[in-house]
């Protein structure tokens, strides 16, 4: 049972960062790629009826933890306080800025509210990688679950590399994303920043697993069970797919490949952490692990439950909205104060 | 003691948005269903119009949401590992049957305006309507849980899960739930009366203003009277369940039967007694916390000290909140009376322009008797809230306190001020509807 949410947990990670993963990408790159205040208009509707749902797999994520292991929620959230509220006040003003920046019509407001945009999207997407590669190898948590380090413990170099990481795979499928959604001169720009950013992102892919090599115990999984191996060997087929499919204008091909990253990345980590939910680097005695931070078998139970029930249902009406908004965004559109 | 601040602050904060949500989602939903039925499309102007502002809030009342899902774990750890067996799943349930549901759907109802048809774009309405209105019977069920705890076992040094249908069907839950989406309608009518006499007042768009205010007439009356019944059932439920919660609410001090309300009366700021007390009702008290004049109402010289609650503040809040309830009871039979002449009683539409903040003033006393009241207990009998802090560095709090007030503040101000610009701006005309 501990097991089965140990893996639900992963995944729920692993929609949230596929989904909201091009939202925060996109927002990053957008004053970059935008040249003109209508190419920020397509970009802000490229976003505009997906985000909130999205940011709610977060939520959901974040509950889960509360519901199903509350002790490694209680240690985690602590233990990461700064990190996480800069994460929040990144996220609090984006949605703010997506929200209001059609709302007001002066120039030196909507020039504010890009700039939220822009800082309320890079700043989660490099933390989260920050925050996941720390939990990956281990943060400084003693028996009593207290934290024992400072902010600064956080910032290894491989804690950056994970945030480095997330944030150019980010960028590369928020780019992907607009390719998709814009037509013109403006998917070229975005078909090139995607091309632009594939080799780097590509050469800190590999810095990375073999930095896990030397950082973490995640590999120790996969060696004991060879079979796993297709995790990460799936997110690295995905890899080269993507940028064979950009190459050929398929953007839609493009970015489920990279979707295919997003989540094997993450679940390459996740499977690697198992037993662990967060690794003590310490001692291995006071790591949180599922067994020891799990909810009473009667939760677990009950949250099982409404998890099989809801979960497909709210991916059935969310693909429906994908599939609903899945066109270009039209001039048409934006002349039309659709959305108000 | 700043984790308790900081949490304050950014609760009282979302609750500034959420409650306009819970009532105007349903406004909204009567008016597009009018659309759709009729075809009027004055119906499809008000939608919009007072869709808009919705929506300005609806984004506050989410992000704002979020902060607090976190802020157990950041700063309350001890209390969600000890609690989270039962808490925490309450809020997990409530992300993925509700917010999961008004979250995407609303992105879905901005941009549909003209690709739905009316009634799809209707009922999109209703979906997000009851999607707020479920996702506030979870939060308020797991509210009640720490009011009133029940269906849990004591095992392995935390609250466990025993019953979850008890947790979810609590007595306490109903009435916590029935009394806070009132209060919240309350707001929502309020709003929307207080916006349309603004343009009342200036004789623009008399009939569409005059709608507007009539539906939200009827829907703040039905809900004021309502909330006077049922804010009695609900003392009622406190005085069995939190006795010294109930005796700070009247600065009720020595136990006794046929205990009296005052009409006036002032605790000493520093605890131990009222400094004024005249005109007493004798029985009033026993008589509307226990359905009996003679009933034995404990008072707080018969709680230790350091197991009562802050009185002042405790009693303050309550008093205002019942007074305002009155208030609106007045306001709305008066409006019932002046209904079908509106722009003959400037003074009426004077009063209810002033009156946008007072349901916002009340509610949120009703959140600080119902949480101040709680006090010292974080979940009654089981865990002080002194107990239930992170061992999170004092400095880190500060500073992200500090943060939280002047990042709300300036978001606040944004929020509110855009609100009254597109309010006052007016609805659209009609061809770009």
């Amino acid at each position: 049972m501990e097991t089965i949410w140990f893996l639900l947990w992963g995944l729920l990670w692993a929609i949230y960062f596929v989904l909201d993963g091009f939202d925060l990408g996109l927002g990053t790159i957008s004053p970059f790629v935008t040249k003109s205040e209508e190419d920020k208009k397509v970009v802000y509707q490229a976003m505009g009826p997906f985000w909130d749902g999205n940011e709610v797999w977060l939520i959901t994520a974040g509950g889960v933890t509360f519901a199903a292991f509350p002790k490694a929620y209680a240690v985690l959230f602590s233990a990461l306080y700064s990190p996480l509220m800069f994460i929040l006040f990144a996220l609090i003003i984006r949605g703010v800025a997506l929200e209001y920046r059609g709302k007001m019509e002066g120039r030196g407001w909507r020039e504010a509210w890009d700039l939220c945009l822009f800082l309320g999207s890079l700043v989660p997407a490099l933390l989260f990688g920050v925050a996941f590669a720390n939990i990956f190898r281990g943060i400084p948590i003693d028996a009593e679950g207290v934290y024992r380090g400072t902010l600064f413990t956080l910032l290894n170099p491989y804690g950056l590399l994970g945030g480095l990481l997330f944030l150019c795979l980010f960028c590369y499928h928020g780019a992907l994303w607009l390719g998709i959604k814009a037509g013109g001169e403006l998917r070229s720009r975005a078909q090139k920043y995607a091309r632009a950013l594939w080799p780097p992102l590509l050469v800190l892919a590999v810095l990375f697993l073999v930095a896990t090599w030397f950082s973490t115990n995640l590999y120790a999984n996969y060696l004991e069970n060879p079979a796993l191996f297709i995790i990460p060997l799936l997110a690295v087929l995905g890899l080269l797919a993507t940028r064979w499919f950009l190459q050929a204008g398929a953007m839609w091909k493009a970015w489920a490949c990279n979707a295919v990253v997003v989540a094997g990345a993450t679940l390459f980590g996740v499977v690697g952490l198992y037993p662990n939910l967060l690794p003590s680097s310490l001692s291995p005695a006071a790591s949180l692990t599922v067994t020891n931070a799990a909810s009473s078998p009667l939760t677990l139970k009950i949250m099982l439950g409404v998890a099989l029930v809801m979960v497909p249902i709210v991916l059935a009406y969310q693909v429906w909205v994908y599939y609903y908004f899945r066109h270009q965004v039209k001039p048409e559109d934006l002349a039309y104060d659709e959305g108000y | 003691m700043l984790s308790r601040l900081q949490f304050a602050a950014a609760t009282f904060f979302h609750f500034l948005f959420v409650p306009l949500t819970l009532g105007l989602s349903i406004l909204l939903a009567i008016m597009e269903t009018r659309w759709a039925v009729s075809g009027n499309q004055e119906f499809k102007r008000m939608a919009r119009f007072w869709g808009k502002i919705f929506v300005i809030n609806f984004a506050l009342g989410v992000v704002t949401g979020i902060t607090l899902e976190f802020q157990f774990g950041t700063n309350w750890a001890r209390y969600s590992a000890y609690v989270g067996d039962i808490f925490g799943s309450l809020l997990a349930i409530e992300a993925t049957i509700a917010f999961f549901l008004e979250s995407t759907f609303i992105g879905v109802w901005i941009f549909t305006w003209n690709r739905l048809s009316p009634r799809a774009h209707a009922f999109v309405m209703w979906l997000i309507a009851a999607a707020t209105n479920i996702s506030a019977y979870w939060i308020l069920s797991a509210n009640a849980w720490m009011q009133h705890p029940v269906g849990y076992v004591l095992r392995n040094g935390r609250a466990e899960l025993d019953d979850f249908l008890a947790i979810i069907t609590q007595r306490f839950a109903v009435v916590e739930f029935m009394h806070t989406v009132s209060g919240a309608y309350i707001v929502a009518g309020f709003v929307v009366m207080g916006v349309s006499a603004y343009h009342l007042l200036k004789k623009r768009e008399v009939e569409f203003f005059t709608r507007s205010f009539r539906m939200a007439l009827i829907f703040a009356l039905i809900f004021s009277l309502f909330e006077v019944v049922q804010g009695h059932l609900n003392g009622g439920e406190v005085a069995k369940a939190q006795p010294s919660k109930l005796a700070a609410m009247e600065s009720h001090w020595k136990t006794q039967k046929r205990a009296p309300i005052y009409l006036f009366a002032m605790p000493r700021p520093d605890g131990g007694g009222n400094l004024i007390e005249i005109l007493p009702i004798p029985g009033a008290l026993s008589l509307l916390a226990f359905h009996d004049p003679n009933a034995e109402v404990k008072g707080l010289n018969d709680f230790k000290p350091e197991d009562r609650p802050p009185v002042l503040l405790t009693f303050g809040a309550f008093k205002i909140m019942v007074g305002l309830g009155f208030l609106f009871v007045l306001l709305t039979v008066w409006g019932l009376f002046v209904r079908n002449r509106l722009t003959d009683n400037p003074r009426y539409l004077r009063f209810m322009l002033l009156a946008i903040p007072l349901p916002y003033i009340a509610i949120e006393a009703g959140w600080m008797v119902a949480e101040v009241g709680r006090q010292p207990w974080l979940v009654w009998g089981l865990m002080r809230t002194a107990q239930g802090v992170s061992p999170v560095d004092a400095h880190q709090v500060a500073v992200s306190f500090i943060a939280f007030i002047v990042f709300y503040g300036l978001l606040g101000i944004t929020a509110f001020w855009l609100m009254a610009r597109y309010a006052k701006r007016g609805p659209e005309p009609l061809a770009a509807a």
